[in-house]
């Protein structure tokens, strides 16, 4: 069986500047896998190449088996993948409910729709009118990832939901996560938090100066070995 | 006093017209942020078209609208696919460079086309139809460039509001990244609108082919007209468009008024005034 996301040898540049050298990830249908790091590391550039908003050779990511890098990032979006971006990024002058109509643009079928989003985070459904840049932090990170989901995406990338947002708001957005999961949608989390990360996750990947030197399964890894991948002692121990 | 009054209410409708001309210039340069300098030349070529269509082929002004509108919106959205969308990205310089490039040579394809001389659309009866309104009369033309302005700009803010082609244009000018992760093919959402903004130039050079004398050279300052309404009303607002529109007509009216000779410059003067005291512009689009 062909994993829902491959990801072989991929490089990431900015100009220059390289910023992943030869990353390995597999996301298997239905699963979260956490990807923890420092500052830095290069989590976010992950991200934006799997969506395409970073170009990268093709061949380097597979989603479902075909190529989906060097893909242009509404391609990518239309095959199932979508992303609640770092610093939520909604689009200011619309309303809440705007933004989440917004992310069925791709017009994906699936089990999420304005009204089950509306029932997974009720706030969204009371302040649909209101403009998205006038909502708390929490209530728009919900909004960033109602907006995901609205695209019924295979494959949803959340990252750094927890930015700037007090633990027990936190607490509240990853507790929609296993009703995410039960839809059948596949999470990669980037998350600082270690012992976060691994509480919600089924595998994690730990990336150190875009390399990853750390996998397996997150109830297995103790929290030395993955503060030690965090840090970069893992290499130098090694 | 009267004649003080009907200066004003014949400013505000010719205030729609100027509110045509920058209706395009003001989408586009909300939605991708990208200035066309062959804006009034564009409206220009569609006076000429006009011209062409009722004049030599004979067939009526409205028919003319009908055959134009369809043809520069479907030129817009080619023009946009084909070429702007190569020179769009974080650097304006090359869009303005390649838009004063198109300006210049369409100037000059219409004077090899139609010569230097002044011209203006013949529009029989409609040309001295009027309404008495108590003391005023107001000619049809003017009330049709007025109403088609509110049309189009009413028309226009349904579909920023009500359709998802439209939101995404919004969304595009608040954030043009992240559009392209809700499946959206950026490309396409900017030829849509340029195929809407070449559509309205079209409408506004018939009207304004009836309305008033052109010559190959005029786009210049409707383009200036263009900028002062849009600038006056706020960047990205399409009601302040109208409004900029309306200011500007009023000042050249109530300049007539005075002197001929005044009435340009009183537009640009008041112009200036309201960059100095308003620079935002009077209704601009609320930012966080």
């Amino acid at each position: 069986m062909t994993n829902l996301l491959s990801v072989r040898n991929l490089d990431a540049f900015y100009g220059d500047f390289q910023a992943l050298f030869g990353v390995d990830l597999d996301v298997e249908a239905g699963e979260v896998v956490a990807l923890v790091g420092a500052n830095g590391a290069g989590k976010s550039t992950f991200l934006a190449s799997v969506t395409g908003l970073l170009p990268t050779r093709p061949g380097s990511i597979l989603l479902r088996g075909a190529n989906i890098a060097g893909e242009p990032a509404f391609r990518i979006a239309r095959a199932g993948v979508a992303m609640s971006p770092e610093g939520r990024r909604l689009f200011a002058s619309l309303s809440v409910e705007e933004n989440l109509r917004l992310g069925a643009t791709g017009g994906r079928k699936g089990h999420w729709s304005l009204e089950k989003v509306q029932a997974l985070f009720p706030i969204l459904k009371e302040k649909r009118r209101q403009g998205a840049s006038e909502l708390s932090g929490g209530q728009q990170q919900a909004v960033a990832i109602g907006r995901a989901l609205m695209a019924n995406p295979d494959l949803l990338l959340l990252d750094e939901v927890s930015l700037g947002l007090a633990p027990v708001v936190v607490r509240d957005i990853y507790e929609s996560l296993p009703a995410i999961r039960a839809a059948g949608t596949a999470v990669i989390v980037v998350e600082q938090d270690i012992g976060r990360a691994t509480e919600i996750s089924d595998r994690l990947y730990c990336l150190q100066e875009g390399r990853v030197n750390l996998t397996g399964r997150s109830r297995q890894l103790t929290r030395d070995q993955i503060g030690a991948a965090y840090f970069g002692r893992a290499r130098s121990a090694a | 006093m009267t004649d003080l009054l009907n200066a004003i209410l014949q400013g505000v409708l010719l205030g729609g017209l100027y509110a045509l001309f920058a209706a395009g210039l003001s989408l586009m340069f909300g939605v991708m942020r990208f200035v066309n300098l062959a804006h009034g030349d564009f409206i220009v070529a569609a006076a000429f078209g006009a011209l062409l269509l009722v004049d030599m082929l004979g067939l009526p002004p409205l028919l003319a609208v009908v055959i134009l509108v369809p043809a520069f919106a479907a030129f817009g959205y080619l023009g946009q696919r084909l070429v702007l969308n190569r020179v769009m990205g974080r650097d304006i310089m090359p869009g303005i460079l390649l838009t004063f490039g198109f300006s210049v040579m369409l100037q000059n394809l219409m004077l090899e086309g139609f010569s230097a001389n002044s011209r203006r659309l013949n529009a029989g009866w409609l040309d001295t139809a009027s309404l008495p309104l108590g003391p005023f009369q107001i000619g049809f033309v003017p009330l049709l460039m007025f109403t088609t302005a509110l049309l189009v700009l009413g028309g226009l803010g349904l579909f920023m509001s009500q359709t998802n082609t439209g939101r995404l244009m919004r969304a595009t000018s608040d954030d043009a990244q992240i559009v392209g992760l809700m499946g959206a093919d950026r490309r396409h959402l900017f030829a849509i609108a340029t195929a809407i903004a070449s559509g309205v130039v079209a409408l506004a050079g018939v009207l304004m082919a009836i309305k008033t004398n052109f010559d190959p050279s005029s786009g210049s300052i409707r383009l200036l007209f263009a900028f002062e309404a849009v600038i006056m009303g706020g960047l990205g607002s399409l009601w302040g468009t109208l409004a900029g529109g309306i200011i500007l007509g009023v000042a050249q009216g109530l300049g007539a008024a005075i002197d001929p000779g005044y009435q340009i410059l009183a537009g640009h003067v008041v112009f200036l005034i309201i960059l100095v005291l308003r620079p935002q512009g009077l209704f601009p689009r609320q930012r966080p």
